[in-house]
């Protein structure tokens, strides 16, 4: 058990605290297969792996239940406050974003099925090598995110956000090198549009990752991310005038 | 965990004997070992002003060099462990603690410009001023309307019958208990149940016209639905008063008070706005008593 969230007299709290931290990472593990499965699926074309990740929607669902019910059960009976509040609304936001990824690995499954089974010819591998690129970086910021998660290290989630922009920039430079080949072959435009929508899923895969790292910052110093960015905005705007 | 500046400059031209208060990063939680009093310690026009407060039962130091002001209607609840020093000064407030024996307060505490500490003041008016309610409610072996009245009679605050009937009326109305006894004015106080004794001593509390009433753990002897009543009219009496309340139970406190103190043998630990306070204290200490890892 982490070491921030336990200490407290009543010994049960701690448990409840770690039980809901593990049921956490035992998501987040799920969740990175997920989409770690999914990929394999497109790029390799093995569509067993699709229904695989298809299949398993059910057993996230299932974690992300009891860990709902775990978060209420905690906040009726303990009241918590300072940091065992801030680790419980965490806990509460990272579940949401991990089932917003595995909703983005589901749809890159499907994109894998529909290409594989429709019986038309399969994409190319220079269409799909963009798919590599960013499934690689999606796939270090799920895994950078869920090691933090673990971790609840705050320093080195500052540092997974100064790098909230790589899979941004990633993927425009993916719709400009998709836009390049439907210019050279129209005939591309079917498995392009289907490649942009898992370029999309791999971006927002990144998003959610990202949060991750900002609720382990608000767990630890209880400092809300979003309103530096917010700040950081405004700044720039008045900046710009 | 650090602190990002030091604690012991003395800037402060208005408190010359006192530092002033010590500005946190907002990600740092100061250690265990530092006891100086983090937050908001001064606030603009306080009620009442303390500065460098001791307090000792004979060679006993129970209150340690304490500064704190406190607002112009608002709620402050003090919280701590038992044997922290919070009851002792709240009772320094009103100066209850001139009625133990072998107990001595120095420092300032300021009210309209003068200390209460002085031999000067007359404590009399001061607890009508600075009144008090008390864990045990403690209504007078009277009917309910000479409970009430009582107070408002030896202070001369009403000229005949008639003003006084309006006083303990309007008492009992602000108190919330009106509805409840209105009917039976002439029935022992005792008689009431716990809540509404407790509510009836705030009656007696209001009716001295005081400006600020201090609650020892108002509502720890009471059960959970007269403690919501109580509440509930801590919130609607701050309009018209200025409340320090100490209880035992923070979510008490993080329900009724704007700023809380917490108290740690004898020391000022952190000030600040409740919802901090309860979110994202700044000092170790606060935070293990809050979360329960205190002891």
């Amino acid at each position: 058990m982490h070491k921030v969230l336990e200490g407290h007299t009543v010994k049960r709290f701690d448990g409840e605290l770690g039980h809901l931290h593990y049921l956490i990472l035992e998501m987040g593990g799920l969740v990175l297969d997920q989409v770690r499965t999914s990929l394999h699926a497109l790029v390799d074309e093995d569509t067993g792996a699709a229904r695989q990740v298809l299949e398993r929607e059910m057993r996230v669902t299932e974690l992300g239940l009891r860990v709902d019910e775990e978060l209420v059960k905690v906040i009726a009976k303990r009241g918590p406050v300072a940091r065992d509040l801030r680790a419980v609304v965490s806990f509460s936001k990272a579940v949401s974003d991990l089932e917003r990824i595995d909703e983005n690995a589901q749809r890159i499954a499907q994109a894998a099925l529909s290409m594989y089974e429709s019986g038309s010819n399969v994409p190319s591998s220079a269409l799909l090598r963009d798919v590599t690129i960013m499934g690689a970086l999606g796939v270090e910021k799920l895994e950078a995110g869920l090691a933090l998660l673990d971790t609840l290290d705050s320093d080195a989630a500052e540092n997974l956000l100064v790098k909230k922009r790589e899979l941004d920039q990633e993927f425009q430079s993916c719709l400009r090198r998709l836009s390049t080949f439907i210019l050279e072959d129209a005939r591309l435009v079917g498995h392009s549009i289907m490649i942009t929508l898992v370029l999309r899923s791999l971006e927002r895969i990144g998003d959610h990752a990202q949060n991750l790292a900002e609720y382990v910052i608000y767990l630890m110093r209880g400092e809300d991310v979003r309103q530096r960015e917010r700040v950081s905005e405004e700044e720039q705007v008045i900046g710009g005038q | 965990m650090e602190i990002v500046e030091d604690s012991h400059k003395t800037t402060n031209l208005e408190h010359p004997h006192v530092a002033d208060p010590v500005h946190v990063s907002k990600t740092a939680t100061v250690s265990r070992e530092s006891r100086e009093t983090i937050g908001d310690i001064f606030v603009d026009d306080p009620r009442i002003s303390c500065r460098d407060v001791n307090v000792y039962y004979g060679e006993k130091q129970a209150i340690k060099n304490i500064s704190l002001d406190i607002g112009k209607n608002e709620v402050i609840a003090m919280i701590g462990p038992s044997g922290c020093g919070k009851s002792t000064f709240l009772r320094c407030l009103n100066r209850m603690n001139d009625t133990i024996i072998g107990c001595r307060v120095t420092g300032d505490i300021n009210m309209d410009g003068q200390n209460i500490n002085s031999k000067k003041i007359d404590v009399v008016p001061l607890r009508a001023q600075v009144s008090m309610v008390f864990q045990k409610p403690n209504p007078f072996p009277k009917s309910i309307w000479e409970n009430v009245a009582f107070g408002p009679r030896i202070h001369g605050l009403a000229n005949n019958k008639a003003e006084l009937d309006e006083i303990v009326v309007t008492s009992l109305k602000k108190a919330g208990l009106w509805e409840e006894v209105k009917d039976r004015l002439d029935q022992p106080g005792t008689g009431l149940s716990g809540g509404q004794q407790q509510r009836l001593c705030i009656a007696r509390t209001i009716a001295v016209g005081p400006e600020v009433i201090l609650m020892d753990e108002p509502c720890s002897a009471l059960d959970p639905i007269a403690t919501a009543r109580v509440e509930d009219l801590i919130d609607e009496l701050r309009e018209q008063y200025t409340i320090a309340i100490v209880t035992h139970s923070m979510q008490q406190a993080a329900r009724v008070s704007q700023r809380t103190a917490y108290f740690h043998l004898g020391d000022l630990i952190e000030v600040g706005e409740t919802n901090q306070i309860f979110t994202n204290p700044r000092h170790q200490l606060t935070e293990d008593y809050i979360t329960g890892r205190f002891g």
